[in-house]
């Protein structure tokens, strides 16, 4: 298989090209992706050793509380940032729809944190939130209240790490959005205008009802992207204090390269995987059942 | 852009300039922590607020830490990650948009599944794939996860489709290749998809923690993503938070550049991945 038309059988021209990705797909994609259910089943470390252990691994996640805390974790942050972050990134979609040189100026601006890394941005966040001597400690005394333990308080450090992951993914939802918005036919204001809607109605009538498609695109590609949230969790906090703000990606982590129970973390790395698959379908069901998004 | 009222109203316009402060103020913090001595920031970090500054903490960057090394090494995998993309990417795209061969229409369906693979369900058992081949702390290893991209193939395949047959069809009558067809007819006209997957592909590969942070252990493997989450765990206060602060806004160029470079093909990235 040259990729030579004339030399080689026609009918396989076209697997010669679409090979050296297959290749790479299936030894990097697939492979990973079964030897992660077989591993499961196995009381295996990260070095090599394994043992059939049947479905120990799981029966054991089932009754650990620790597991059961960064599952609930996970949840309250996925609650807390995806809502948020849609309504947030919808209004500045609509407030900044519009040809004005200030409103690109807004879109940069607003843009500009979600192309940095999670490193960079937990670096610059710690240092906001930190008690001692970080910004919001400085503004909240000026303004005569006391600094909060943003990251040490059980009860502050979700919201802590949910916040500085609103200011770091605000970008690509917003984009979405006006995205959407363009695609919006004219017509369908002109006829909203002509019988008299204004404001509230037409975003209600005329805006929402067209962003169907993007909302859903928006809330699914959130949601399946908070239930993964690592890195914030990781470096803000570190999962603490007593595990209050550990993610189950994080939980996977530190089984799996602090304790080497490699089994142990490949079988939560599938619950997480067959929740984020249920939760996003269940989104795409709810919203296609009623009628098929375009 | 159009439509929309054409001014802003007062209530939005003041709620704009208070989210664009959020935005901004967590970075101007950055920067003059950045370029204020340790021993000022020890005694108060509001001293930030006021002269003198110091370039110091950049200096430092220079001197014998190896930020600059990771600084290269991230730019070697972000490139390589890139253009491997680019290369698997196009020629899948062109063979399933441009011909008819056995089980094309399955393949095409087995490489949309991938869409909904998440990185955790592979990353541990590639980790010990990777461990059993001996491609932890190298630059392939770093590199070959990146280059699978489904969301990719679907791209170019839908790009070469929407381009006419006729183009290709009439330099077929000069009975050249199939792969010379390809490169001197097809690809000059996919330049704009090219810039569009390359950015997208250069970001997120640029961006990656979980996967460098468990394949380059050793410190001067590290790429600069982790390379900073380890001066942020190894952070004592006397180690210098202006140093660390440095680090961030130092990090934080290059990818602000190829930002203010290609924020066309980045908004382009952004608003594809809805049409998906």
């Amino acid at each position: 298989m040259t990729g030579d038309g004339r030399a080689a059988p026609a009918r396989l021209t076209g697997f010669a090209f679409v090979a050296p990705f297959l290749a790479l797909y299936v030894f990097l994609l697939i492979v990973p992706l079964v030897m992660g259910i077989a591993i499961s089943f196995h009381r295996a470390d990260l070095f090599g050793t394994r043992r059939w252990a049947g479905l120990d691994n799981y029966a054991r996640l089932a009754t650990d509380p620790v597991f059961h805390q960064s599952l609930g974790n996970t949840f309250a942050l996925t609650l807390l940032i995806v809502p948020v972050l849609t309504a947030i990134t919808l209004a500045l979609a609509l407030a900044l729809n519009r040809p004005a040189r200030s409103a690109a100026v807004f879109r940069g601006i607003f843009f500009s944190s979600s192309v940095l890394s999670v490193t960079i941005v937990t670096l610059i966040w710690r240092f906001v939130l930190t008690p001692d001597g970080g910004l919001a400690a400085k503004l909240l005394t000026a303004f005569g209240y006391a600094p909060l333990p943003f990251l040490s308080d059980p009860a502050l450090t979700i919201p802590a790490i949910a916040i500085t992951t609103i200011w770091w993914c605000l970008g690509l939802p917003m984009m979405l959005f006006l995205a959407g918005l363009q695609q919006i036919p004219h017509d369908l204001y002109e006829a909203a205008a002509l019988d008299g809607a204004r404001g509230w109605t037409v975003f209600r009538r005329v805006t929402l009802p067209s962003l169907r498609g993007t909302l859903v695109t928006v809330v699914m590609l959130q949601t399946a992207g908070q239930l993964q949230l690592f890195g914030q969790a990781q470096l803000l906090t570190g999962g603490g204090p007593g595990g209050a703000s550990r993610p189950v990606v994080l939980f996977i982590y530190e089984v799996a390269f602090g304790r080497w129970e490699l089994g142990y973390a490949t079988a939560a790395a599938q619950v997480l995987f067959v929740l984020v698959l249920a939760l996003t379908g269940l989104q795409y069901w709810l919203v296609a059942r009623r009628e098929p998004v375009r | 852009m159009s439509r929309g009222a054409d001014r802003l109203s007062v209530p939005a316009l003041i709620g704009l300039l208070i989210g664009a402060g959020i935005m901004v103020a967590p970075l101007v913090w950055t920067l003059l922590l950045s370029l204020k001595s340790n021993a000022e920031l020890l005694r108060d970090s509001a001293s930030a607020f006021s002269v003198p500054y110091t370039a110091d903490n950049y200096r430092a960057i220079f001197a014998g830490s190896l930020v600059p090394r990771w600084l290269l090494n991230s730019s070697i995998v972000a490139l390589g990650t890139t253009a491997g993309v680019l290369v698997l990417c196009s020629l899948a795209g062109y063979g399933f948009a441009r011909f008819e061969f056995p089980f094309r229409r399955t393949l095409f369906a087995f490489v949309v599944v991938g869409l909904a693979i998440p990185e955790q369900a592979v990353i541990l058992p590639r980790h010990q794939l990777f461990a059993w081949l001996g491609l932890h702390n190298s630059y392939p290893g770093l590199i070959l996860p990146g280059l699978v991209a489904p969301f990719g193939v679907l791209f170019m395949t839908q790009y070469i489709r929407a381009i006419p047959r006729e183009l290709d069809e009439a330099a077929m009558l000069d009975g050249a290749s199939r792969l010379k067809l390809f490169l001197t007819v097809l690809l000059p006209l996919t330049i704009p998809a090219q810039a569009t997957l390359g950015v997208f592909t250069f970001l997120g590969a640029w961006n990656d923690y979980w996967w460098p942070l468990i394949s380059a252990t050793t410190s001067d493997r590290y790429t600069l993503t982790v390379g900073l989450a380890s001066s942020q765990m190894n952070y004592a206060q006397t180690s210098g938070l202006g140093f660390l602060m440095a680090q961030a806004v130092f990090a934080s160029v290059p990818i602000l550049v190829v930002y203010v470079l290609f924020q066309k093909q980045i908004v382009r990235a952004m608003a594809g991945t809805a049409v998906r």
